[in-house]
């Protein structure tokens, strides 16, 4: 177990390092003429050149200088220090700002997940091959083929302009039935394949020896579901959607464009479209690190739910 | 980010399905005199599944229109007449004009070109990505396999659409062609990681058959053996992986052309039009939701034609 966790923290640190350095390659080296860029189209004086290179290291060249400047950017992006925005704006106080919307989106998705996934999962699991299991093989099918692109305009279209049952946008500080389409589009994938987990691992249960001594000793059938067959079955379950958290907190850029949410997403969104160079790179920097921390937090969380999993 | 990561991690799953997984029934054997291939037997169960003449269908139709838009419309995408914005449908075009006053029809149509190319070539480049990475790991093992198993893990766990954000930021403002390719480079870049372990899982199953040792005795090279006894056996699964890859992979062209940064202007491509018939909709929602409907049709066919194929190969899977 300890050895399991210390090699996937070890790859975590070298898929960290990874990525860092292909963002940082891509988007600061390379440039004829890095100060000119950040500049833009005004001219730069002299003084300020010297400060710029003074402040950035631009004087060491080679391979060297680079990796310098790369450790540099990673000592500030271990810092929280993110820079400054095109706009001016510290790029660390614009995350702190959206973070909380993004963190309530990500839970209101959850929710629909589980309640509608889990349950629909277990019914589909254990009347299997039957209409209900059939239909929502088919939904689920439909629902995980369709991209996010096609789902959230539409959804806003007809739920929110066409019918009017809910806000069609969510504007600053965002209210709870304001974010509840956008938490359904947003959670539509997460709860389809938790549906899907459930139904085949409580299928796969069912057919267990333990579910077959269970009912031998003349257990209801209800308390072999949702004792017996439930507290297995949902170790996956409950695995997937540790990871879907933080996919759902990073990975919702299209959702929160689109509904217009004040959250990193949007920001993201903003920023691409807006050619905020800074503020992409900061944003997909800590956004990376979420998702690498919350991958290996998961990875963990399963070799302790499910002792029967040894990682050597 | 999530959506093409998930779709690819469902795809177990959505092959575990259908009744129960009981061992094929025995009275069948007696009834045919020669034995049936697996591939026989495959198109066997193919024929009868509905799913899949629906999806091959589509595959056809989406695939013959993006080789010969000509076909399907008459109109220029391109013709964008601003007195006739957003008017609807016509004899001319029938689901009207969009709010530069493009033919809404013909664009979609138009727009399955770049779609499909960048898909097909993902696909394929993925494909030669992932053989040479599963056939080497699988095939050589020990340390070989070491390093390329971890080099799949490091890459699969690089979320997909940031990635992609900041490789492609780095492109600017090229000419449409480069733009294609850039996309496609990105996709095959970050996207050969799943089909690459199922190539390794079948060659590692593949390189214990008595014929891979007979190969051996006669004095067959590493290369002989695994291009000619190995790689048949990996083939049709990395086949199945790769077909709906190709879905999800147009799912992706058409996310980072929705967000800007995929393909751009000269190039008509559906996330392009979603987004400008997004920002319009309350004008008019047919230049949203025509190109809304091609992109999903599309991507769906190619994942259920994907998952009805590996079905029909792979029985123990329902």
């Amino acid at each position: 177990m300890f050895r399991f966790i210390l090699r996937r923290l070890l790859q975590m640190v070298l898929a960290f390092f990874g990525t860092t350095l292909i963002v940082y390659a891509l988007m600061f080296a390379g440039q004829t003429d890095p100060i000119q860029a950040l500049a833009g189209e005004r001219p730069v004086t002299a003084a300020q050149r010297a400060y710029l290179t003074e402040k950035y290291h631009l004087d060491q060249t080679g391979v060297g200088g680079f990796f310098y400047r790369y450790f540099d950017y990673v000592r500030s992006l271990l810092q929280g220090d993110l820079g400054q925005s095109l706009t001016g704006r510290q790029i660390g106080d614009i995350l702190q700002q959206a973070w909380p919307v993004t963190v309530k989106l990500a839970l209101i998705a959850l929710a629909v997940a589980v309640v509608f996934g889990v349950t629909s999962g277990v019914i589909a699991g254990i009347r299997r091959a039957g209409i209900f299991d059939n239909s929502t093989l088919v939904l689920t099918l439909l629902v995980l083929g369709i991209p996010t692109i096609v789902l959230a305009p539409l959804a806003q279209y007809f739920l929110g302009v066409k019918w009017q049952l809910f806000p069609p946008t969510a504007g600053a500080e965002p209210s709870f039935y304001a974010l509840l389409l956008p938490g359904i589009v947003l959670g539509s994938l997460s709860l389809a394949t938790a549906l899907r987990l459930t139904r085949t691992s409580v299928a796969e249960n069912l057919r267990a020896d333990y579910v077959r001594t269970a009912r031998s000793k003349g257990l209801v059938k209800r308390r072999i579901v949702s004792v017996h067959v439930l507290r297995n079955s949902l170790i996956p379950v409950v695995t997937f959607l540790g990871v879907e958290l933080g996919n759902l907190m990073s990975g919702a850029i299209i959702t929160e464009g689109v509904f217009n949410i004040p959250g990193v997403g949007f920001n993201l969104f903003r920023g691409i479209r807006t050619e905020d160079g800074p503020l992409v790179v900061g944003f997909v920097s800590v956004l990376v690190v979420v998702y690498l921390i919350s991958n290996l937090l998961v990875d963990v969380l399963y070799a302790v739910l499910d002792p029967r999993i040894r990682y050597e | 980010m999530s959506d093409f990561e998930t779709v690819a991690a469902t795809e177990n799953q959505a092959a575990r399905r259908g009744p129960s997984g009981e061992p094929g029934t025995p009275d069948k054997i007696g009834t045919s005199h020669k034995p049936r291939s697996l591939a026989g037997d495959a198109w066997r169960d193919l024929r009868r599944n509905p799913i899949f003449w629906i999806s091959l269908a589509l595959v056809t139709a989406v695939s013959l229109m993006a080789i010969a838009p000509g076909l399907f419309t008459s109109n220029d995408p391109q013709d964008c007449v601003l007195s006739r914005q957003n008017s609807g449908p016509s004899a001319g075009a029938i689901f009207g004009y969009d709010f530069q006053g493009c033919d809404t029809y013909a664009r979609a149509v138009y727009g399955s070109r770049a779609s499909l190319l960048v898909g097909a070539l993902s696909a394929l480049f993925t494909g030669i990505i992932a053989l040479a990475v599963g056939l080497l790991a699988g095939y050589f093992g020990r340390w070989v396999d070491a390093v390329l198993s971890r080099l799949i893990d490091i890459v699969l766990g690089i979320p997909l659409l940031l990635a992609a954000i900041v490789l492609l930021k780095r492109i600017g403002s090229a000419s449409p062609n480069a733009r294609i390719t850039a996309v496609i480079f990105v996709l095959a870049v970050l996207g050969w990681t799943t089909a690459a372990r199922v190539v390794r899982s079948s060659v590692i199953t593949a390189k214990e058959q008595d014929y891979v040792a007979a190969a051996r005795m006669l004095g067959a090279g590493h290369g002989r053996i695994m291009l000619r006894h190995i790689l048949p056996n990996a083939l049709a699964p990395a086949i199945v992986v790769l077909t709906i890859a190709l879905g999800s992979f147009i799912a992706a062209e058409a996310t980072l052309s929705f967000l800007g940064i995929g393909l751009k202007a000269p190039t008509i491509s559906w996330g392009q039009d979603i987004d400008t018939g997004r920002i319009h909709m309350r004008e008019s929602a047919t230049p949203l939701i025509v190109p809304s409907a091609f992109l999903a049709l599309t991507v769906l066919a190619f994942i259920m034609l994907g998952d009805a194929i590996r079905d029909a190969f792979d029985p123990k899977l329902r």
